[in-house]
């Protein structure tokens, strides 16, 4: 039976939510599947892993309390090569990223990064992708191949599974003596204002505000519906508004009442902070943007129009 | 400090995307292109490490239509630019292979890339090279310190977690939007840009990971449009406010 290879991943002591949906691609592929973990101290990590897992390696060492690409790979290198698993399977996370490709790369394996489907067609494997700013998706068919390496798009493979009461095996792994990265210290997100996640009523605002001056449009709205003002990536890269005020994957992660976004495309790492939210309303000019696909009610249209007109009924 | 930085056209986010009529590829004239926005940052980071310890930024980009991009990384500071005119999509591997050997040949002691390229979101070409030149690297770089030869970087996790690595030169790291303010170029730079030679390399393309079946949109949205005159969508808006009891 051919073997899916889950990479599992924690955190400071968790098991990351991207883990539980990569272990559900046994709904899109057939075959048996081996979560491996890697950290220090987390057997009963790996008993939870176990319900939904055929089989949980468990690689327990000093070395691997914190990701290290380099150790990782280490430990991922023999077991691989032993087992020769057809799909080798990680998130499209800061640790996927960092991994992957290197794995892929090292074990002269076809990768694709960042997928929303698998599928097999009259036995090869074909994979669903996000292109051109997500305005797009290319369908692949990938060559054959022993094995491959994915990465999985967060949000995605949510259909799960349970039940399975896999086997834990405990491996050994001896740590390289030098290594060419080393791990120094998480640096914790600053919470000194607004907390955006606690907001009922958030008015977000894109690259389309266009100017840091635009900001104070969103402020008044906010301020005469009870709401706070957030951002997208390109606003907070640009100085406009806090990094406490980011909502998205490196952001935060909201469900207000109300999200109103203003001028934001919709990347995926931002709708993955925002699509739970009860009622999402978008405004953006592009009718074309991903925004579109995750809002409840979309305006084709200009903000700068749009919202004065709001705030002046609002008034009256 | 040689520093090379790896950077590609990429249409920008806001740019109207159509699919050709093959369905393998998207109609190019459509596109409003420049350098990748990711790219754009780590040139940036690449000119001002030079600026801060001195030495070179050569620039480099795969590409038949690389020119442009090579000619504005040159007015924005870079020294050197190299093209290699070949093509590539979503073949990560393919990239980082012809990038690699010409990298190989070059002296360098950071390599700097985007983190990823907005056409094909893959976030592979960074991580590939430095396994082909056998070098470590980190992705998502929030900020670089440079000290005494060492070089340490901030990674972006996930939740506004960071992470801080050490890194031993030569490195490859992939850089995050955001880690600094890129430099405006004026067209009378560009211009004056375009009289250095561009440094002409030969790829030499491997075999293809997978097959472009097509190109395809997203399902239709499920979103509600709500249509008019900025008037009457303001109307519409209050009415859904009032509806759900937000005011």
């Amino acid at each position: 039976m051919k073997e899916i290879l889950v990479v599992a991943e924690i955190r400071q002591g968790e098991v990351r939510p991207i883990t539980y949906e990569l272990l559900n691609i046994s709904k899109c592929v057939n075959g048996k599947i081996t979560c491996i973990l890697l950290g220090n101290d987390v057997k009963e990590i790996a008993k939870e892993l176990a319900d939904k897992a055929d089989e949980v390696l468990l690689i327990q060492d000093d070395s691997l309390e914190n990701f290290n690409s380099e150790l990782y790979w280490h430990a991922l290198k023999e077991v691989i090569e032993e087992r020769k698993p057809y799909i080798v399977a990680m998130g499209h996370t800061s640790m996927g990223m960092d991994l992957a490709p290197y794995v892929a790369d090292q074990l002269d394996l076809p990768i694709v990064t960042d997928i929303v489907r698998i599928e097999e067609k009259d036995g090869r494997l074909v994979v669903h992708k996000y292109v051109y700013n997500n305005k797009l998706l290319a369908e692949l068919k990938l060559k054959e191949s022993e094995g491959y390496v994915l990465t999985i798009r967060q949000g995605e493979f949510k259909d799960e599974v349970g039940g399975k009461e896999g086997s834990i095996i405990e491996r050994s792994f001896s740590p390289p003596e030098t290594l060419k990265k080393r791990f120094i210290e998480y640096i914790e997100p600053e919470t000194v204002g607004v907390d955006i996640s606690k907001a009922d009523v958030i008015i977000s605002v894109g690259r389309g505000i266009e100017d840091e001056a635009n900001i104070e449009l969103a402020e008044e709205l906010a301020e005469m519906i009870n709401g706070v003002v957030a951002g997208s990536r390109p606003v907070i890269d640009s100085g406009w508004l806090p990094k406490e005020r980011q909502v998205g994957i490196s952001g935060k992660t909201v469900k207000p009442k109300l999200y109103l976004a203003l001028g934001i495309s919709g990347a995926f790492q931002h709708i993955v902070g925002m699509k739970d939210s009860d009622l999402i309303i978008a405004i953006n000019k592009d009718p074309e943007a991903p925004i579109f696909q995750v809002a409840h009610y979309g305006v084709v249209g200009d903000i700068f129009e749009i919202i004065p007109e709001l705030v002046d009924k609002l008034n009256q | 400090m040689n520093i090379i930085v790896c950077v590609k056209e990429a249409p920008h986010s806001e740019s109207e995307v159509i699919i050709s009529k093959d369905e393998k590829g998207v109609e190019r004239e459509i596109l409003t292109l420049g350098i990748n926005e990711w790219d754009k940052y780590a040139l940036e980071e690449g000119i001002r490490i030079k600026e801060d310890n001195g030495g070179k930024v050569t620039v480099i980009s795969l590409g038949s239509n690389s020119d442009d991009v090579l000619w504005e990384s040159l007015a924005m500071g870079a020294d050197e630019a190299i093209k290699i005119s070949q093509d590539t999509f979503l073949d990560g591997h393919n990239t980082a292979k012809m990038l690699a050997d010409v990298i190989k040949e070059m002296d360098y002691d950071l390599i700097l890339t985007g983190l990823m390229a907005a056409d094909t979101g893959n976030a592979q070409v960074g991580v590939m090279l430095a396994s082909m030149l056998g070098i470590p690297h980190a992705t998502i770089v929030t900020g670089i310190e440079m000290e005494n030869g060492k070089l340490t970087a901030r990674r972006e996790l996930e939740g506004g977690l960071e992470e801080k690595v050490e890194v031993d030169l030569p490195c490859v790291l992939t850089i995050q939007s955001g880690i600094n303010e890129p430099r405006y170029v004026s067209i009378m730079g560009i211009k004056r840009a375009k009289k250095k030679e561009l440094i002409e390399k030969e790829g030499i393309k491997g075999e293809e990971y997978a097959e472009l079946i097509r190109l395809y949109k997203p399902p239709v949205s499920l979103a509600e449009m709500i249509e008019g005159s900025p008037d009457e969508v303001a109307e519409k808006l209050l009415e859904i406010f009032k509806e759900r009891g937000l005011i």
